[in-house]
């Protein structure tokens, strides 16, 4: 057994500049720790509050411990969770009292690590109703004496309310707590660093303060201590006290009537006057309350009904004399290479962003605010004047009606264009571009009425466009997003596109840029791949024979990139987005061409294509990954049948996809594709069913996969069982079971926030659709027997999630889909159950009189099936 | 506890591209998983209402569906499929037709095809026998191009043999595409057409031939013969046509006797049937039956050509469609006793053959008899045309070479890119 002299000697050891004696101490902890975790913990616990141990042994010894009761990945942290509770209680006790203890540690890093820990150690505990008395002995430090305990205290109850959830603390404790935070943030408490520590507490602490913000006098109290803060002659006590007016905006927006005017004040200050990361909260405040509004606004169709749960209190609109200047006198301060620098933030990006909220809050009353700016600024010498009011007009063009803004962007267009070509600033062409893009975006397209871009103006657009995308990268790549939006206002043109003269041109231009020795700098090659995914997209049938000339030139570059010659590790990342870029691209052209008329010349290049794109899962990349299997889905779908020729090469992989857990978005996409190729295949699936039934079944039971995966898969049953109909009985055993299961979790997600309803829906449909292909599948088989013993309980999941009301559409659609597939598949055999269903009656009559057709049709087939059903 | 990261997606768009590519694959999925429940839901419902309605008999044009269903207990397919294992129990002409229009027949060179050393490939075509080799259930036969049995026998190939752990699942069963050699007793595999279940019917020939080499070597089949394997099989060398391909498919030493060069497009599929898309071409130097026999094996002194004749009296090639090479008057019909379908045998006279485009302006046929019983077919256009011109002007090894090399020579120009 370790002594404690050694185990400080390990964690110092455990930090030296000598690898060797780094990794020998490393194992030694583990070897400790799987030993003895008890004994572990404890002397892990000891050390960090024994204060005549070296920080550096304290400190690491805090942070193991943290470690050993959280981690990131949910499977793990419930595994760390289960450790935890199952030690004796004899240690955990001494363990929190080594904790508790620390707090008081004259050593600043060491109490802030004990404050995380005790955290993280009563995240376990208080759900399970352990340590109750833990908020009650960390109250009682408040009023201790030295600062720096109250310090600790404080910011141990800051981390405390990030880290458990409002409903395990009682009232009486969350109003203690509060009182304390809000206390130490009072102007009358003369240490900083308890001021400092209190505040950002409080930002912690604010979604315990529902009571609270809902008792006029107390939310008076805390909204005047937090206002105070902002004034405080210590910049990190102001800036943090500008973080929870932030917070305050979106958590408790509607209680805030009554100190905008003093808010606005305030914030007005730190804009023109305070240290730039004072500023930058400030404006976040304004660009929270626009989120607000904007969400509000986009919920109620701008309509305030009385009905609706947070009335807009157009804030915004109330402030925009004062706001609208403040924000433009930021537009003036840009940094001179903003443009090119990935990382950027400043106070001119974040006022023009928070310009653009403010436009789309408030629409067209933005306008006149705005346009005396602009043609003021927009000739002067300055390229600061120009960039400003470019950026503005750019901000203000989301929002406002076409009608608003209509004539202004017909005049401005002319102008942009040559500023584009003749401006000397590399600041004003980029916002010029990105300001043309704008305008493509929101005033171009079947929508519009009045188009900006005629017949008159097209080819000058383009030319420019073209000619600016030869530009500095920065520049080019907004060309780029420029022309992505010229070709989307066309999606829906008809069979004759203005584009067509010009489309050989601009794809040679795309290739072009893609092809820069700078591409890939200012993200410039992947704006181009994408323009020109989205010039393929928006294309008509007269450009098809040039888009099927693309298709060996895509191939060849992605051949290209699979050439292996040795690349250094930055090289090779380059490589592996080029080919999920080019795979993108071919997946864009197979959804074009891979159906008549131009299937048959197309489907020539398949083979050579599903070739590279296997060659792309032996390069280790997850994007690449993801972009090769989205294409395969929609070559699957293009192939039909013969996409069976490709299964013997393409199932190792398709293996592969399924058991990537850790890029799960890889999984998502390749449990889509499985769905595309049963599709394709139908029966001719059947040989590989078995292996993808495992490994899904294997997905299903796993703790690691991320859950937006789970109901997909389900799906995915159902698209099996329709491919490959009565063979899936020997799957039935498997399935079935799962599927109950998870009908009985999602039958009841009450109580839960929008999240978890929206994802209980997903798994609802998921679960809804594998019944629907499982009964269809079966349909006039011998075999529909052994569907019967499962009809009671699908028939209950009905009923259950009717009852609980809170399905959406697709769910209700599904389900009633359900119902019909129960009854004409299983026929006479469910006709009894089926009329004991509430489904049977109340659902299907809300289904039949629903506005939705889909519902109603799903409803219609569903009544139609029944009846036959009950009248055997 | 550091200040939160303020930052907001500048001068972006708000999504992807990729999550839209991502987003509008999702939908498309759903929208067809959704048009496949809704045929299911629509099926199931005329099923219903057609119940009453007899069971559709076997459709006979369904005896030349390329390929059969790999699963013959599936539900819809039971009635329609006809697989090649239920082909095996046709008899007579029936299965003579059924077989013979299952493998893919080369036409013969008569002019040399673009891109010859980019597009195709070329092989030397061992002398013997070319029939179908089906493994199934435990079996292996081989089949004739006119449908009857060569052998039947025991063979490590999927399913070939009743022996417990070799074969894949049971309903599968692989088809080659082969040539009995009989001085060696080998089967030389040309083609893969199905392997394990798996049609290979739509793949290119550069994957047919990547899989038979790849695949075939697993199975153990060309190994020496044994207990459960009464034949070796072996996969004949093929090379891409450029001049040292063409040169050692040419002159190359092989195990087995040649009979002329096949060459066949890296892109077709397994056409069933004449392709202009596989190609043979025999000289004297790389086959014994350049020109053809006569039924005693004798080279006849005019050119011999087997022709089909039409109910209007036209007699033509077996080419579909097939080219008219003369008319036949209805008296001289009724006086040999020929009657529609009749193959007939003629013989070229001094007269010769004129052909242009494809088509005869002139033909001197001088009638001889009607065709033995064992044929199935006339013969095709090419075939005609090779064999009049290796009496006359042939189309040599050297011509061919030369193409090859003019080809490289134009390929080395630069290749026209769309970029700039």
């Amino acid at each position: 057994k370790l002594v404690a002299m050694e185990v400080t000697q390990l964690l110092l050891n455990a930090q030296s500049i000598d690898g060797t004696v780094r990794k020998h101490a490393e194992e030694n902890l583990k070897l400790f720790q799987s030993q003895n975790l008890a004994g572990f913990l404890l002397s892990l616990a000891g050390e960090l509050a024994n204060d005549e141990k070296p920080v550096d042994s304290r400190k690491l010894a805090g942070l193991v411990l943290k470690n050993a009761l959280d981690a990131k990945e949910q499977h793990r942290k419930y595994e760390l969770v289960q450790r935890w509770l199952s030690l004796d209680m004899a240690t955990k006790t001494q363990i929190r009292a080594f904790l508790l203890k620390t707090l008081s540690s004259p050593v600043p890093d060491v109490r802030s690590t004990a404050s995380q820990v005790i955290a993280k150690v009563a995240g376990i505990e208080l759900p399970q109703n352990q340590w109750p008395e833990l908020v009650g002995s960390l109250l009682s430090n408040i009023h201790q004496l030295p600062a720096h305990v109250k310090q600790a205290t404080l910011e141990t109850l800051g981390y405390l309310c990030e880290e458990v959830s409002p409903d395990v603390v009682e009232q009486e404790h969350v109003n203690k707590i509060l009182t304390a935070v809000v206390q130490g943030m009072n102007s009358a408490e003369g240490n900083n660093d308890v001021r400092l520590a209190a505040t950002r507490a409080l930002y912690m602490a604010l979604g315990f303060a529902q009571a609270n913000f809902n008792n006029d006098m107390e939310r008076d109290y805390i909204m005047r201590v937090v206002c105070e803060a902002t004034l405080s002659p210590e910049v990190k006590i102001r800036q943090a006290a500008f973080e929870c007016l932030v917070s305050i905006a979106s958590t408790y927006y509607e209680k805030l009537a009554h100190y905008m005017q003093d808010i606005f004040n305030i914030t007005a200050k730190a804009v023109r006057e305070d240290d730039e990361s004072v500023a930058l909260q400030a404006i976040e405040f304004w660009s929270s309350i626009c989120d607000e509004e904007i969400d509000i606004l986009e919920e109620y169709g701008g309509e305030f009904t009385g009905d609706s749960d947070v009335p807009c209190f157009y804030f915004t609109k109330q402030a925009l004399p004062a706001l609208v200047p403040l924000l433009l006198e930021t537009l003036l301060k840009q940094e001179e290479d903003q443009d090119l620098d990935e990382g950027a933030w400043n106070i001119a990006m974040a006022g023009g962003t928070c310009l653009g909220l403010v436009a789309r809050a408030v629409g067209d009353d933005i306008v006149p605010h705005v346009m005396p700016f602009i043609e003021e600024k927009i000739s002067k010498p300055d390229w600061r004047e120009r960039e400003a009011a470019t950026y503005a007009f750019g901000s203000i063009l989301e929002g406002p009606s076409p009608d608003k803004l209509m004539t202004i962007v017909n005049a401005a267009l002319t102008f942009m264009l040559n500023a584009l070509t003749k401006d000397p600033s590399n600041h004003v062409k980029d916002t010029t571009a990105w300001t043309l893009g704008r305008m493509f975006e929101f005033l171009h397209g079947s929508t519009i009425e009045t188009p900006i871009i005629t017949q008159a103006n097209c080819q000058q657009i383009i030319t420019v466009l073209i000619q600016t995308m030869k530009d500095a990268p920065n520049v080019a790549e907004k060309a780029c997003g420029a022309l992505y939006f010229l070709a989307q206002g066309y999606e829906d043109i008809g069979p004759n596109s203005p584009l067509t003269p010009f489309f050989q041109e601009i794809i040679q231009s795309l290739l072009a840029v893609a092809h820069r020795e700078d591409a890939t700098e200012s993200r410039l090659r992947t704006a181009a791949y994408e323009a020109l995914n989205e010039v393929v997209r928006c294309s008509t049938d007269e450009t098809s024979t040039m888009v099927l000339q693309l298709v060996p030139v895509i191939m060849l570059e992605l051949h290209n990139t699979l050439e292996g010659e040795k690349l250094s590790s930055d090289e090779r990342e380059k490589q592996n987005e080029l080919q999920g870029l080019l795979c993108g691209c071919l997946q864009v052209i197979i959804q074009k061409l891979g159906s008549e008329p131009t299937k048959y010349v197309f489907m020539q290049h398949a083979d050579q294509m599903m070739g590279l794109f296997l060659r792309v899962f032996g390069c280790r990349s997850a994007t690449a990954h993801e972009e090769a299997m989205l294409a395969i889905g929609a070559l699957a779908y293009a192939a039909g049948p013969d996409f069976a020729k490709y299964m013997p090469e393409f199932y190792k992989y398709l293996e592969m996809g399924l058991q990537n857990f850790e890029e799960y978005q890889v999984c998502a996409v390749t449990v889509g594709v499985i769905g595309d190729i049963c599709r394709a295949l139908e029966d001719k699936i059947l040989p590989y069913c078995d292996g993808i039934m495992t490994q899904l079944l294997k997905d299903l039971s796993s703790n690691q996969l991320h859950r937006s995966v789970k109901p997909p898969i389900f799906s995915c049953f159902g698209d099996i069982a329709l491919a490959i109909g009565e063979n899936f009985e020997k799957y039935i055993n498997y399935s079935m079971p799962m599927l109950q299961s998870a009908a009985e979790l999602s039958a009841h997600a009450s109580g839960a926030d929008d999240e978890m309803t929206e994802y209980t829906n997903s798994l609802r449909n998921g679960i809804l659709e594998a019944y629907s292909g499982i009964f269809q599948g079966f349909k006039n088989s011998p075999k529909t027997q052994l569907l019967i013993p499962y009809a009671p309980h699908i028939l209950q999941f009905l009923d259950s999630i009717y009852m609980e009301k809170d399905m959406d559409e697709v769910v209700m659609k599904t389900a009633i889909g359900v119902l019909g597939d129960l009854a004409d598949t299983l026929g006479s055999h469910v006709g009894g159950l089926i009329q004991q269903s509430v489904s049977s009656k109340e659902f299907l009559n809300e289904c039949l009189s629903s506005d939705d057709h889909t519902i109603k049709e799903a409803a219609e087939w569903a009544k139609h099936a029944i009846t036959r059903a009950i009248s055997v | 506890m550091a200040p939160h990261d303020l930052r907001r997606p500048f001068k972006r768009r708000p999504i992807s591209d990729q999550q839209k590519r991502r987003d509008l694959s999702l939908l498309r999925q759903s929208q067809h998983r959704s048009d496949a429940q809704q045929r299911a839901r629509n099926l199931a419902s005329s099923v219903i209402s057609l119940q009453s309605s007899s069971s559709p008999d076997v459709d006979p044009e369904t005896l030349s569906e390329p390929m059969p269903d790999v699963d013959t207990t599936g539900h819809e397919s039971e009635a329609s499929s006809f697989d090649i294992r239920q082909a095996s129990s046709l008899r007579g002409p029936e299965a003579r037709k059924w077989f013979a229009s299952q493998l893919m027949l080369p036409e013969w060179m008569i002019d040399v095809p673009e891109n010859l050393s980019r597009d195709w490939y070329v092989l030397a075509r061992p002398a013997g026998k070319r029939c179908f080799v089906v493994s199934a259930d435990g079996t292996t036969v081989s089949r004739l191009r006119n449908g009857s049995v060569l052998h039947h026998f025991p063979s490590a190939l999927p399913g070939g043999a009743r022996k417990k752990g070799v074969s894949g699942p049971a309903q599968s069963y692989s088809i080659l595409d082969c040539i009995f050699h009989e001085a060696d007793q080998t089967y030389y595999v040309i083609d893969m057409v199905c392997w394990r279940g798996y049609s290979l019917y739509e793949c290119t020939a550069e994957f047919r031939f990547f899989w038979l080499q790849s695949k075939l070597d697993e199975t153990g089949a060309c190994g020496p013969p044994s207990f459960y394997h009464k034949f070796r099989f072996s996969v004949v060398p093929f090379y891409n046509c450029d001049q040292s391909g063409l040169h050692s498919a040419y002159t190359g030493s092989l195990p087995y006797v040649k009979d002329g060069l096949l060459f066949y497009n890296k892109h077709a599929h397994y056409h069933t049937g004449n392709t202009p898309l596989v190609l043979i071409w025999k000289d004297e130097r790389c086959s014994q039956y350049v020109i053809d026999t006569d039924n005693n094996g004798q080279v006849p002194s005019q050119q011999h050509i087997v022709l089909e004749l039409q109910d209007d009296g036209k007699i033509v090639t077996s080419d579909d469609p097939p080219v008219v090479v003369n008319c036949l008057n209805a008296d001289f019909i009724k006086q040999s006793g020929l009657s529609p379908g009749s193959l007939v045998r003629f013989a070229i006279g001094d007269g010769g053959l004129n052909c242009v485009d494809g088509k005869f302006e002139k033909a001197d046929l001088q009638y001889i008899s009607v065709s033995n019983r064992a044929r199935a077919f006339a013969d095709s256009y090419s075939k005609i045309m090779f064999q009049y011109m290796a009496r006359h002007s042939p189309l040599k090894a050297e011509d061919l070479a030369s193409v090859i090399s003019q080809e490289n020579q134009q390929d080395k120009l630069p290749e026209v890119e769309m970029s700039d």
